[in-house]
């Protein structure tokens, strides 16, 4: 039984763990799409952050690696705000090319930094920071409150987003760019502006997620260990409808998903088949868009091209 | 929502059908375009401190040096590459933007593997032939039923397209990981991947002593039909019409815009679905994990600088099996890693935006007498 309860702490530990990249980056890209832009180009942004990460602190430490991986994070969604915002060219071929682009780049520098047999890295990582009293919780202490600081930069980052979208000037702006520009034009927001700075910020969180996979869970860089996070932070926006601490939530519904395997190895469940799991996050949230609450949370003006603002 | 009236890449569609400005001038442009992205890699070969000549000879000995590369590499590549290319070329045509080839090319190969473990091994030549055509055609079924969740989702639930196709290559691909360690698993039980095809499975060989086999006819009959068809055919000329503007399609009050979408998006599903099986019986003879080194992306790059034209697909898809060939080549006898022609298809994918951007600028500006 308390072989039972371990292995339940540990799952959600797990889930935690798995979902605080995927929080992250989702996070940003919610406020991006928030303002008419979705930027499948996310995927570069987290994978740049992790090579970032992996040179800055080699040299200087995990602190300059986590500012590194933002930076670099927000070099790529620079490039993609360039051909969207500026040249409004389509979102998601550009996304796609931006994609290509990062994995082409990281995987190249990495050769040539790191030599071509990959030499093992030891990149200084950062540990958990158990919270006193709260972490020794059962269940979910660990899960919660034995975490590394990034994880509780979650914790005061979604509140704050949310309160800002939905009751600040600001955000109310940027959904009406994300609802209804030309309605913004006409109230004195400037889109482009708006929607430069809502991407740049998609890409210093997504550049945030990408150094956390390599600072606090994997210590090295791999070519290509984004592996799609982009895109699935990009279905944790949908299934969070659009809405910050939906978005919290979804990502640690997905991160559970992703942390089943080692829950089923440690149970002794070799014969369930948990791939039909790790699918089941995929389903709900295309289950979520086909229904009328998903259609209504999404901005009207998403993935617009053209917008009058002259 | 944005998915049932605005069509994201109507003015692509609009300059790919509307400007007959001849094969020549396409060939000058793409072959600038691929200029500036072959000295953007040379400049990224320079920064690394890689031999560029060295590189660069060796992706071309890779991709044309001999007999073997030009058929066993460079054309073996591009066949998947040319069929998926057709799938998103269609689909952007029709205004519809598909980022699920690779999730439709996926359930082509495991739907295709999935009936060889069923037929099993034919007793005689005609049984395999069929069987081979009924693998083939369960792969383009597959691939068309695919893409038609996403277009069901997107004609009666308005959802947009782009989102769900992505969840959809998603599902493909956990479905091909459970498939290679269940049901469709090797007899042995070790590794995860289905059991090899048998030889009267597979796809016949089109030139002996090469791997080259009959699916590079396929693509390019399925490229110039498609090119006719869009061309002549009232069907073709529908397409186009949603695609160029779904709402003056609509309004005419002749073109049924919910059927010509549907019809589109599977036609595209189907094509994907056919590269997959075609690879399955052609090339790799098994089912397993990253069975695609994301052909169904690089579709998108091979379509857009196609100019979304179903022959000018063939001609990007020689060229980016070309580039992938070439690029095993320059990382074994330069060791430049493989992964930089990413860098080259990223760059031609953006200059054919921005050229396509700068051009309707332009006209917009002319137009307005500014």
């Amino acid at each position: 039984m308390s072989n039972g309860l371990d292995s339940a702490a540990g799952f959600l530990e797990a889930s935690v763990r798995t979902a605080t990249p995927l929080a992250l980056a989702a996070l940003g890209e919610c406020i991006s799409e928030r303002a008419g832009v979705i930027n499948i180009g996310l995927e570069g942004s987290i994978i740049a952050g992790a090579l970032g990460a992996t040179v800055a602190a080699g040299v200087a430490g995990a602190g300059a690696g986590f500012a590194a991986g933002a930076a670099a994070g927000v070099a790529v969604a620079m490039l993609f705000a360039l051909f969207t915002v500026w040249l409004r060219a389509d979102q998601i071929i550009t996304g796609t090319a931006i994609t290509l682009l990062s994995f082409g780049l990281t995987g190249t520098l990495y050769t040539t930094l790191y030599g071509s047999a990959g030499v093992a890295l030891s990149i200084p990582t950062v540990g958990v920071v158990p919270i006193p009293a709260l972490s020794s919780i059962p269940l979910i202490g660990q899960a919660l409150f034995a975490q590394p600081l990034i994880t509780y930069l979650l914790y005061v980052a979604v509140p704050l987003c949310a309160w800002w979208l939905m009751r600040t000037q600001a955000g109310l702006a940027l959904r009406a760019v994300g609802e209804y520009p030309e309605a913004a034009v006409a109230a004195g927001v400037k889109p482009r502006r708006v929607q430069l700075a809502a991407v740049l910020f998609a890409g210093a969180m997504a550049g945030l997620a990408g150094a956390t996979l390599v600072l606090a869970q994997a210590g090295t860089f791999v070519e290509g260990m984004s592996a799609g996070r982009g895109f699935i932070a990009i279905a944790i926006v949908v299934l969070g409808r659009w809405k910050p601490l939906g978005v919290a939530a979804a990502a640690l519904l997905f991160g559970g998903a992703n942390s089943l395997q080692s829950l089923f190895q440690a149970m002794g469940w070799r014969d369930i088949p948990y791939q039909l799991f790790l699918a089941v996050p995929y389903l709900l949230t295309l289950l979520v868009l086909a229904g009328a609450s998903g259609r209504a949370a999404a901005p009207a003006a998403l993935g617009r091209r053209e917008i009058t603002d002259r | 929502m944005l998915s049932a009236s605005a069509t994201p890449v109507d003015q692509m569609a609009v300059t790919a059908s509307s400007r007959h400005s001849g094969v020549g001038a396409w060939v000058l442009r793409t072959g600038a375009l691929a200029a500036i992205a072959l000295s953007v890699l040379v400049l990224l070969l320079l920064a690394t401190g890689h031999d560029a000549s060295a590189a660069l000879s060796a992706l071309a000995r890779g991709a044309f040096g001999s007999w073997y590369a030009i058929t066993s590499a460079t054309l073996v590549r591009a066949v998947p590459l040319a069929l998926a290319g057709l799938a998103v070329a269609i689909a952007f045509r029709a205004g519809i933007l598909n980022v699920g080839a690779e999730g439709q090319l996926l359930m082509g190969a495991a739907i295709g593997a999935a009936v060889a473990a069923i037929v099993g091994s034919p007793s005689s030549t005609p049984a395999a032939a069929l069987a081979i055509v009924v693998i083939l055609l369960a792969g383009a079924l597959a691939g068309g039923a695919w893409a038609a969740i996403a277009a069901v989702l997107r004609q009666r639930y308005g959802v947009l397209e782009v989102i769900s196709t992505i969840m959809l290559n998603f599902l493909a691909q956990y479905l091909i990981g459970w498939l290679v360690r269940g049901p469709l698993q090797e007899p042995a039980r070790i590794n995860p991947q289905s059991a090899s095809l048998p030889d009267a499975l597979h796809l016949p060989v089109l030139l002996e002593g090469t791997r080259l086999h009959m699916g590079l006819l396929l693509a390019i009959a399925l490229a110039v039909g498609a090119w006719w068809w869009l061309k002549e055919t009232a069907g073709g000329f529908r397409l186009r019409a949603v695609g160029s503007n779904a709402w003056a399609a609509a309004t005419s009050g002749q073109i049924r815009v919910t059927r010509t979408v549907m019809g589109a998006f599977i036609l595209s599903g189907a094509l994907a679905g056919l590269a997959g099986s075609v690879e399955y019986t052609g090339v790799t003879y098994a089912l397993y994990d990253n069975f695609s080194p994301g052909y169904g992306f690089t579709a998108i790059a091979v379509a857009l600088l196609a100019r979304l034209h179903p022959l000018g697909v063939l001609a990007t898809a020689l060229l980016f099996g070309a580039l992938e060939a070439g690029a095993n080549a320059m990382q074994r006898d330069a060791g430049v890693p493989s992964v930089v022609v990413s860098v080259v298809e990223a760059t031609l994918i953006l200059l054919v935006v921005s050229a396509e951007r700068w051009r309707s600028r332009v006209v917009a500006r002319a137009e307005s007498g500014t």
